[in-house]
């Protein structure tokens, strides 16, 4: 037991976790925890808005593993940071938030920046705590970090009266610690995952859909066992891309509204799944019911609550992802199962795959998004770490952007979060300073949170913003091509700002890349800086993210570009 | 098809779960119809009972998402033939002739009721039964005109060796 403040015993109790940084942003209310910054070795990471805190601490939570820290004060600070929680939440991402609270006392008066931001971020968070004693503070920590970093992984907010934070207490750091409800393993059910394999030999035209949560439970060696030995093609969801290296024979890319034409197709012929760590989402699968009429579906999945929430499953085994596909592995070992044979569906997908790499139609100009892309992949080590604003650039990525090295490729792709890849990257970067990073951004979004040039360029965190310029809400923009009569209503950005002065405004370097050329040299130099780097891309307006399976429409209805 | 579903949440006894389990029957787009709480033998423990309806998935999913929340120890959906099952329910019946009160009477023995604050133009009675059985006294009572009704919602324990 030792005698101390709450905002000491928080900021011990986070060393013990192992937090080197946290992203946060100082207010009245948080003011003794950041006193507390000036006698710990945790380096703080100031930002320019606290939606980038959290999104930095999602950034560096999905790259680590590991729970991103960010911090905010009371009120506007914690609203600011909700969208951040609930993109953690929505992608299944480890981050633990901690916000400034009024004191005790002034709870409920409405007091000068209160907010109740436990009442706010309830349908967000995967748990939330506001210690009202600074004793609970030690044990609230420890349970935070489990919770977050545990099982299915979410974002745990611990809100803070300054009160709390201030009082002295007897501190005991406990090490064991009980959380009746909770229980983030299951022992996957070997009795189901012998079925599945049964189901899977018997398919006539058997797929695996991998999904987000086999990145985040890292079973990349497993998935590629399984595929090889059964001899499955392998498509993912848009959160699942890279969770096979997308330049392997089997593998098709992602599904779904703009999936790859080959991934959709053939997820059409298919007649039985192996769905792993998925929730079927809509922008995935099209429809729910085109899925469930005609597919044997076999579904791995941490969460319980996932088994039959979007899709009627034949097969379900519960449990860690990796788990399940090690077990599924052995057994087809021990069966010595080996397929080698190329069976009239493995010869069918690979021709398939290679009629769709001959005959997509991409932008004919110099400039266009395919070109652009598959240049910058060309050029980036393996090793690289992708993350990407939200709009017809993510898409595009998904499309030319193939992931080589499986885990490297992120995305707000549940929430939807335009602003979250800038942010996100700076977070990617703390996490793994020695690989490159680079965030695949439009306009639109780039302009939400391009203040973090701040936060990159002070606190020396060399990122590269990728930026596919088009001057428009070019998502929105091709809605309104394709189902509005070309009523272009909100969308046009101007040419406003100028990126490269922007970005030199901050101290940041920025290169304008107008030929294929021009790009190629920019991405090498930004490579080789030390310091953060946008590349504005300027393209055409006009062009469109295709293939594009409309909302609601089953994927066999995608538009082809003509 | 659309069922009766009695739920029975065992959850720490603590501020804050009864908002955090309403929320997500509401951020899940599921109905309560019914909702009683109260702290069980074991003061670390609250159990709530909850009534909802929904087809076979939705239950299915609610009990889940029940499930996954931390704040819950334990959810059971109980099967009304194995479960003992009551709600108290109080009714202000209006009484308009001079018969009345010795109906209201008589019907409330039918159903075990009991009688209390008679009035010259009104009475209260108190019942404890199935939601059928109340349903039914309310479907007689309304010939002489409820006035208001107050009611507890279902409390249900599972039979022993069910």
């Amino acid at each position: 037991m030792q005698s101390m403040t709450g905002a000491k015993a928080l900021m011990t109790a986070m060393e013990k976790e192992g937090v080197k940084e946290v992203f946060g942003l100082p207010g009245g209310a948080n003011l003794p925890m950041y006193d507390e910054f000036a006698r710990c070795d945790i380096r703080h990471i100031l930002v320019r808005h606290e939606q980038s805190a959290a999104h930095m601490a999602d950034g560096f939570g999905r790259v680590s593993r590991k729970p991103g820290v960010c911090f905010a004060t009371s009120g506007p600070g914690a609203t600011n940071i909700l969208t951040g929680i609930a993109t953690a939440q929505a992608d299944s991402a480890p981050m633990v938030a901690v916000t400034g609270q009024v004191p005790v006392p002034m709870i409920g008066r409405d007091a000068f920046q209160e907010s109740d931001i436990i009442g706010m971020a309830n349908p967000v968070v995967k748990y939330a705590y506001q210690p009202r004693d600074a004793a609970e503070i030690p044990e609230v920590v420890k349970k935070g970090f489990f919770i977050a970093e545990t099982g299915r992984p979410g974002p745990v907010l611990i809100d803070i009266p300054k009160d709390v934070q201030t009082n002295e207490a007897e501190m005991s750091f406990p090490n064991e610690f009980k959380i009746r409800g909770y229980h983030p393993w299951t022992d996957p059910d070997m009795v189901n995952v012998q079925k599945a394999i049964e189901m899977l030999l018997h398919a006539q035209r058997p797929i695996i859909l991998a999904g987000g949560g086999t990145i985040i439970s890292s079973a990349f060696a497993e998935l590629q066992a399984v595929a090889e030995l059964l001899m499955i093609p392998v498509v993912t969801t848009f959160k699942g891309k890279g969770a096979f290296p997308e330049n392997h024979p089997l593998s098709l890319g992602p599904i779904g509204m703009h999936g790859h034409a080959e991934a959709n197709k053939i997820m059409t012929e298919a007649d039985c799944v192996l769905a792993i760590g998925t929730r079927f989402s809509d922008r995935s699968v099209g429809t729910f019911e085109d899925f469930e009429s005609r597919l044997k579906i076999i579904h791995m999945d941490v969460d319980p609550a996932e088994i039959g929430k979007n899709q009627t499953t034949m097969v379900a085994v519960v449990g860690d992802v990796r788990a399940s596909l090690r077990i599924m592995v052995k057994m087809l070992m021990q069966r010595a199962i080996k397929k080698t044979d190329e069976t009239v569906w493995i010869k069918h997908v690979k021709e398939i795959k290679a009629y769709w790499k001959e005959n997509l139609k991409i932008h004919p100009g110099e400039m266009g998004a395919a070109k652009i892309l598959r240049k910058l992949r060309e050029i980036l080590p393996h090793e690289s770490i992708i993350t990407t604003e939200v709009g017809q650039h993510q898409m595009w990525a998904s499309l030319f952007y193939d992931v080589i090295q499986p885990g490297t490729f992120f995305s707000s792709t549940g929430l939807g979060t335009m602003g979250w890849g800038f942010p996100a990257s700076i977070g990617a970067k703390v996490a793994k300073p020695d690989v490159p990073v680079v965030d695949i951004a439009g306009d639109g979004s780039f302009n939400m949170t391009e203040n973090s040039l701040a936060t990159a360029v002070l606190e020396d965190i060399p990122v590269i913003v990728f930026l596919l310029n088009n001057f428009t809400l070019g998502m929105v923009a091709q809605w309104q091509r394709t189902f509005y009569d070309r009523r272009m209503i909100g969308v046009d950005q101007g040419r406003c700002p100028d990126y490269v002065k922007l970005a030199e405004s901050y101290g940041a370097q920025g290169i304008r890349a107008e030929s294929m050329d021009e790009l190629e040299r920019a991405i090498k130099t930004a490579l080789s800086s030390d310091v953060a780097t946008v590349i504005d891309i300027p393209i055409d307006p006009e062009e469109d993210v295709l293939p594009f399976v409309a909302p609601g429409t089953p994927l066999k209805d995608m538009i082809l570009p003509s | 098809m659309i069922m009766w579903a009695i739920l029975s949440i065992l959850v720490e006894n603590k501020p804050g779960i009864l908002f955090k389990v309403t929320h997500l029957f509401r951020s899940r787009n599921f109905n309560i119809d019914s909702i009683s709480v109260g702290v069980t033998e074991n003061p670390e423990y609250s159990r709530m009972t909850i009534t909802t309806v929904g087809d076979e998935k939705q239950v299915d999913q609610i009990v889940k998402q029940l499930d996954k929340m931390i704040d819950t120890v334990e959810v059971r959906r109980l099967d009304e033939h194995k479960t003992v099952y009551r709600e108290l329910c109080i009714f202000k019946i209006r009484l308009s002739n001079a018969s009345d009160s010795m109906e209201v009477n008589k019907l409330a023995n039918a159903y075990g009721g009991k009688v209390h604050d008679v009035k010259k133009d009104s009475i209260m009675v108190e019942l404890t039964a199935t939601p059928d059985q109340i349903r039914a006294f309310e479907e007689l009572a309304r010939q002489f005109g409820i006035i208001d009704v107050a009611r507890t919602g279902v409390a249900a324990l599972q039979r022993s060796g069910a």
